[in-house]
């Protein structure tokens, strides 16, 4: 079920360093003048290497949809690298850059509008065909179309049909078909099957997952749901705030979480057995998500968080392994960005101020 | 037959939603009802575009059938009045003004003593000539421009959207009184030059609306990361999503056109007797509606059928340019 774990060697496809994204906010309508920026991504760093599936995870509006942007070159990184085999493909444009959009793909959120709605499912996976006339000889590209159609589950007679025609579950199929195309290395999945109903969720998942292994694709998976992550991705990076704050192989993160936010999170995950439910203990963070505009000195967690102190408002947390964890190595060392990382799993209970599940109704 | 398979397929991806406890069951539903195939599909063999179904379904479409000879039978007798009127429009008779109608003039005489049926006809063409290049030329003009200021944005846009408030801000008739009274030429061109001046700014506002609301669409987007270049992004992605809006409100404006020629007549800076429009028949015959109403209602009645036909096959084409509908 789970996909092939990538071997720690394997080589890196994209390494993303530094990246950041600020949108920048102006007063004034004749001469525009700049007040201040919004802060999507804010210095994001990963490895992604060939096969694996990278997870990332965080709340709504923590950047990780404009990372995914970015990463397909829908927007351009304020500053920062994303290297594809070396290559930094954030400075390229024109015919460079279309080579490189042929490697790097994207499946989207919301399946009703990522599909043109004049266009039949024929020509909308066939569309990477007319775009990159050099991967498919104009003759053979029908037969392509049917049989990428079939490769995701769909029947090839439905060719000439068009979007409206198919339930959610059938036209996010019909998005991986047309990320499939050009058969490229890397598909970036910005909340694949957030839209879509759990049973088909789980369809399309596995789909994914089988795709991943048949055309050796490298995944960065993108979602909020912690336990569709955890199904497929090898490595999880976790995100607040325009930030990775966590990242870990994937039991690293959920059975052993060293930073505060991340077991936060992983305490608000919903548990199915109400036996087990009585017992658990839920993290309630106080206050809200400060504004992307108005990060807070040092940590940028510190203002939520219940190990705050003098420290984390003065130093920048690293993104590395917590030099007190280092030595005992285990799942624990793994990179997390806080001054007082310490494991923690969630399902015991979780140190500092712990509020009982009941205290919250 | 399509809507029949439609309604199949809906019903059976009901079930599947419904039954879905079981993971298991409900993926081997689906490739059951993907493998199965409803009938009423057609060859699989041929590719089909937008374009090629939109006819196919206007072939079908009574209204458009309607509309279409409508629309040729006017086109016809613009170009060859004189196969369905033997007479001269200019060949009038005093003595038999405001008459009814009588043998070979079945629709009477005007106030001049003309024949209402000979200028009818022949009104047809300065009012289908005005009308029809009139509305091609404002919807091309307004919906090039304002698809691109909308597609770009920035600087271009701004100025672009100055322009058009200055130019909503000519009231029509004062416009056509500066500025066709300099004209000596009776043609209906300097007509559907001034038409076409003031019109584009409705369209070019439509159309750039539309096209800002299809761009932000993740198919736009997912075209781009495919690496479409932006003509592809307007043609195929943006275009066919945003021209719904255009079509029907250039239709209506195209009986707004004849009329707004027969206004600009009637105040004597549009086209001048001798020519022969449903616009000026129209003013002229007005004074004696109560003497003769034949004079009034037949170039009337004449217009209400012309816009009625322009509206109603833009309304069948934008309807066959929406899959969704079908």
């Amino acid at each position: 079920m789970a996909s092939a774990p990538a071997t720690a060697s394997a080589e890196p496809i994209l390494e993303v360093s530094g990246l950041y994204k600020h949108y920048p906010l102006t007063q004034g309508i004749l001469f525009k003048k700049q007040v201040g920026s919004v802060k999507a991504v804010d210095g994001v760093d990963f490895t992604l290497r060939r096969g694996e599936t990278l997870g990332i995870v965080g709340e709504s509006g923590c950047g990780k949809s404009t990372v995914a942007k970015m990463l397909v070159n829908l927007e351009r990184p304020t500053a920062g690298s994303i290297k594809y085999k070396g290559e930094d493909i954030t400075k390229l444009s024109g015919r460079a850059l279309k080579a490189v959009r042929r490697n790097i793909q994207m499946v989207f959120q919301d399946p009703y509008t990522s599909l043109n709605p004049r266009m039949t499912v024929g020509d909308i996976i066939g569309e990477p065909y007319d775009i990159h006339p050099e991967v498919a000889p104009k003759g053979d590209r029908r037969r392509r179309v049917r049989e990428l159609l079939d490769v995701v589950g769909l029947n090839p007679e439905y060719i000439n049909r068009y979007p409206h025609q198919f339930s959610g579950g059938q036209r996010q199929r019909i998005g991986i078909a047309r990320g499939l195309a050009l058969r490229p290395e890397v598909i970036v999945a910005d909340e694949p099957v957030s839209a879509l109903d759990v049973s088909v969720q789980a369809q399309v998942i596995n789909l994914m997952d089988r795709l991943q292994n048949e055309f050796d694709l490298s995944y960065v998976f993108i979602a909020h749901d912690l336990s569709i992550v955890r199904h497929i991705s090898d490595r999880v990076g976790v995100m607040y705030l325009g930030r990775i704050v966590e990242i870990g192989k994937d039991a690293e993160i959920y059975d052993h979480p060293t930073h505060p936010y991340t077991q936060a999170l992983l305490s608000a995950v919903p548990v199915p057995d109400p036996e087990a439910r009585e017992h658990r203990e839920r993290i309630i963070l106080a206050g809200d998500v400060p504004s992307p505009t108005n990060i807070p000195s040092g940590c940028r967690f510190r203002t939520r968080c219940w190990k705050a102190q003098e420290r984390c408002a003065q130093e920048v947390p690293a993104l590395v392994v917590p030099p007190h964890l280092r030595g005992r190595g285990g799942p624990e060392a793994h990179d997390s960005a806080c001054h007082f990382a310490e494991a923690g799993s969630v399902m015991r209970s979780a140190p500092g101020q712990v509020v009982p599940t009941e205290a919250e109704s | 037959m399509p809507d029949q398979s439609f309604q199949s397929e809906g019903a059976i991806a009901g079930t599947g939603m419904g039954g879905a406890m079981d993971l298991a069951t409900s993926e081997a539903e689906t490739l059951e009802k993907t493998a199965g195939g409803p009938a009423g599909t057609g060859p699989a063999g041929r590719p089909r575009s937008l374009w090629s179904d939109a006819w196919r379904d206007l072939r079908r479409n009574p209204v458009f059938i309607v509309s279409g000879l409508i629309i040729l039978f006017l086109v016809f007798i613009s170009l060859w009045p004189s196969a369905i009127a033997s007479g001269s429009p200019l060949k009038c008779d005093l003595a038999k003004a405001q008459q009814g109608s009588g043998p070979g003039h079945p629709f009477g005489y005007d106030g001049q003593g003309c024949d209402v049926y000979t200028r009818t006809v022949y009104g047809a063409r300065t009012s289908v000539a005005v009308g029809v290049c009139a509305t091609l030329g404002v919807a091309i003009l307004g919906s090039v421009l304002g698809a691109l200021a909308g597609f770009f944005g920035g600087l271009g846009d701004s100025i672009l959207s100055r322009i058009t408030d200055v130019f909503f801000a000519i009231p029509v008739i004062l416009g056509g009184l500066v500025l066709l009274s300099v004209v000596t030429s009776n043609s209906v061109w300097p007509v559907i030059g001034f038409i076409v001046l003031l019109g584009w700014p409705q369209i070019s506002r439509i159309a750039r609306g539309a096209v800002i609301t299809a761009k932000q669409n993740d198919y736009v987007q997912a075209a781009r990361a495919l690496g479409a270049s932006n003509s592809r992004l307007l043609l195929r992605h943006i275009a066919p999503n945003a021209i719904a809006p255009v079509i029907v409100v250039a239709t209506i404006a195209l009986g707004t056109y004849i009329a707004l020629e027969a206004t600009l007549s009637y105040l004597g800076v549009g086209l001048k007797p001798p020519s022969v429009s449903w616009g000026i028949d129209i003013s002229a015959a007005s004074p004696y509606i109560r003497n003769a109403p034949h004079a009034l209602l037949w170039p009337s009645g004449a217009l209400a059928i012309t816009v009625l036909a322009f509206i109603m096959l833009g309304d069948a084409v934008r309807d066959a340019l929406d899959p969704r509908l079908r």
